[in-house]
């Protein structure tokens, strides 16, 4: 049963470049670029009981490093990456320190007022970020002299990296120490009594989780070729958010369900309505009211209850 | 002298409306454990109404506006609150992750009313001749506008600290479980609290619209400072609230005067600072 599951699911990402349209593919490389976003965020959220509201500050940072570099000042693709990812690894361990001296929603509050610094930085410092022009005109890397203009090539390209990162998050929170980490979400000052440091454990989570959130970024910006302060925004850390509730913090494929739910939705509303910030809002009603503990979690149950039969 | 003497006005009168603000933050906080992220938005609300309002009848008072709206926000408030809010009691993510959707909907509907571009609020025509005080020149309505706040905190002071209502908003602060068995109505309270909170931020907007101006996105820039102003000053703290909020308006207005591309960032730092040295804000208690 669990081999039928994986084999569809590696199906359905291996298949979709030799028969689906451009459209369809882009669409699949963003479902991609958003589920390894979500997945960095569920780290924190999910595995670490740390509900964060900046978790756009990564993906945004890390975008705008490697935007400036190659476009500006002339990099190559390779150390504008390897700078930027330092760069963004560095500042998640300087935001760590800072969010972490609270929990809770205090957490909450701290994350949401350092991303909105970030935001605001974006906008306003414009002979740098160019401010609400964005940067445009960015380039797509050519790992190994293979050019991701096409559809098909970036693909492939953001598959590999979604796998990766995909799997180093899975061996994280299923090791020892993702063990300690939930011990800690559950159970703090038990942790701290047998000899655990929490603050410790949820400070590596969180530079880990802003590692692979600007690995995300990378991926945004070389699929988009332009950069938006709107990429630093609340609304991209609540879309992520929200992605991620619906899917089911709990389960670890359930920010991928959820983030390409999330996208899809804004994507095929966006065709017909123009006010998706209010469907946004409207759907985080839902979600938190209808199926608070997310789809995947339900559905799992739901279907568990069906093969036990009607009692 | 006249830059300092002005952008220390400034500050004061910023300072003010973010006391109005984050005062409704804060309670709501205290008493309800709850991140109200909906109030930039109520913030935001109190000056579309204001604009709309004085903008149709220009022999409308400000004042008479400023009750209205933070009247008609208090009950959209109260609305979200009893419909949305106590449905997830047990529910403290849930309740944080509502607001958000709700300041969405707010913010996507005030832009779909009133359009994208910028609506002024006329300054009331009895205070729009500046003031002079030993020499210097003073915006008349700004200098009025650090009387309200000062007023407003007066005000709430007296509520909380010598009411009967305050007296039991202060023991469900304290105690949410023990106020319950001595059989203050905790439920009915986080109503009116919220409120409250909602209609002194809707107000506050209202008195902020001639400073500020009604735009899309006024939300997003001053829910930020509240959460920085309780930060800095201890969340569920009335003096903290005040006294967050003339800092933060200092350091704002200066900032932004001074090194306009960064006043984001020195925003930042106060905050930075407060929270190394003391992580419940400078006149919270421990573990709030």
């Amino acid at each position: 049963m669990k081999w039928i599951g994986v084999t569809l699911l590696a199906a359905s990402f291996l298949l979709p470049p030799f028969f689906a349209g451009d459209f369809y593919i882009n669409l699949a490389s963003q479902i991609l670029i958003a589920g390894v976003f979500a997945l960095s965020l569920n780290l924190l959220v999910g595995f670490g009981g740390m509900t964060s509201l900046g978790h756009a500050s990564y993906l945004g940072v890390a975008a705008y490093i490697s935007a400036l570099l190659t476009s500006r000042y002339g990099f190559g693709h390779g150390a504008a990456a390897l700078i930027s990812i330092t760069g963004t690894t560095a500042m998640a361990a300087f935001f760590g320190v800072v969010a972490l001296r609270a929990t809770g929603l205090g957490f909450l509050m701290i994350t949401l007022a350092l991303s909105q610094v970030l935001w605001g930085l974006a906008y306003r410092m414009s002979d740098v970020t160019n401010g609400d022009n964005g940067i445009a005109g960015l380039t797509r890397p050519t790992p190994f002299g293979i050019s991701l203009d096409s559809a098909v090539s970036f693909y492939w390209f953001a598959l590999i990296v979604a796998s990766v990162a995909f799997l180093m998050m899975t061996i994280f929170v299923s090791s020892s120490f993702g063990s300690s980490l939930k011990g800690v979400r559950d159970q703090p000052r038990r942790m701290a009594a047998l000899g655990f440091n929490p603050w410790m454990i949820r400070w590596i989570t969180f530079i880990y989780a802003g590692f692979w959130g600007g690995i995300s970024g990378l991926l945004y910006v070389y699929y988009n070729k332009y950069i938006h302060p709107t990429s630093l925004s609340t609304t991209s850390s609540a879309e992520a958010l929200l992605g991620v509730i619906a899917g089911g913090s709990g389960a670890l494929g359930g920010p991928v369900v959820g983030a390409a739910l999330v996208l899809l939705l804004k994507n095929y509303a966006s065709a017909y309505v123009e006010r998706w910030n209010m469907l946004l809002g409207l759907v985080f009603l839902f979600i938190v009211l209808v199926v608070p503990t997310g789809i995947v979690p339900g559905l799992s149950r739901l279907l568990a209850g069906l093969r036990r039969g009607p009692r | 002298m006249q830059f300092w003497i002005i952008q220390g006005l400034n500050s004061l009168s910023l300072g003010g409306l973010l006391f109005l603000l984050s005062s409704g933050f804060s309670l709501i906080f205290g008493l309800m454990r709850l991140a109200n992220l909906t109030h930039g938005a109520f913030f935001m609300l109190g000056t579309y109404f204001g604009a709309t309002a004085l903008r149709s009848y220009s022999g409308l008072n400000i004042w008479v506006t400023a009750l209205g709206a933070g009247i008609a926000v208090a009950a959209i408030g109260g609305l979200f609150e009893r419909l949305v809010l106590t449905r997830l009691k047990t529910n403290p993510l849930g309740q944080v992750l509502v607001t958000l959707g709700m300041s969405f909907i707010i913010s996507d509907a005030c832009l779909m009313l009133w359009g994208g571009d910028p609506i002024p609020v006329p300054t009331p025509r009895g205070l729009q001749s500046p003031t002079r005080v030993l020499g210097f020149v003073f915006p008349t309505y700004r200098l009025v506008l650090v009387g309200c706040a000062i007023g407003a905190a007066i005000v709430l002071y007296f509520l909380l600290e010598r009411t009967r209502l305050g007296a039991m908003i202060r023991a469900g602060v304290d105690d949410r479980q023990m106020a319950r068995a001595v059989g203050i109505p905790v439920s009915n309270l986080f109503t009116v609290v919220f409120c409250l909170g909602a209609g002194i931020a809707g107000a506050g907007g209202v008195l902020g619209g001639p400073i500020l101006s009604a735009y899309p996105g006024l939300d997003a820039d001053m829910l930020p400072l509240a959460l920085i102003v309780v930060i800095l000053g201890g969340i569920g703290s009335l003096l903290g609230a005040f006294i967050g909020s003339f800092i933060i308006g200092f350091i704002y207005t200066f900032g932004t005067a001074l090194f306009p591309e960064l006043a984001y960032v020195i925003l930042f730092l106060p905050m930075i600072f407060v929270i190394a040295f003391r992580p419940q804000g400078l006149f919270g208690r421990v573990g709030a």
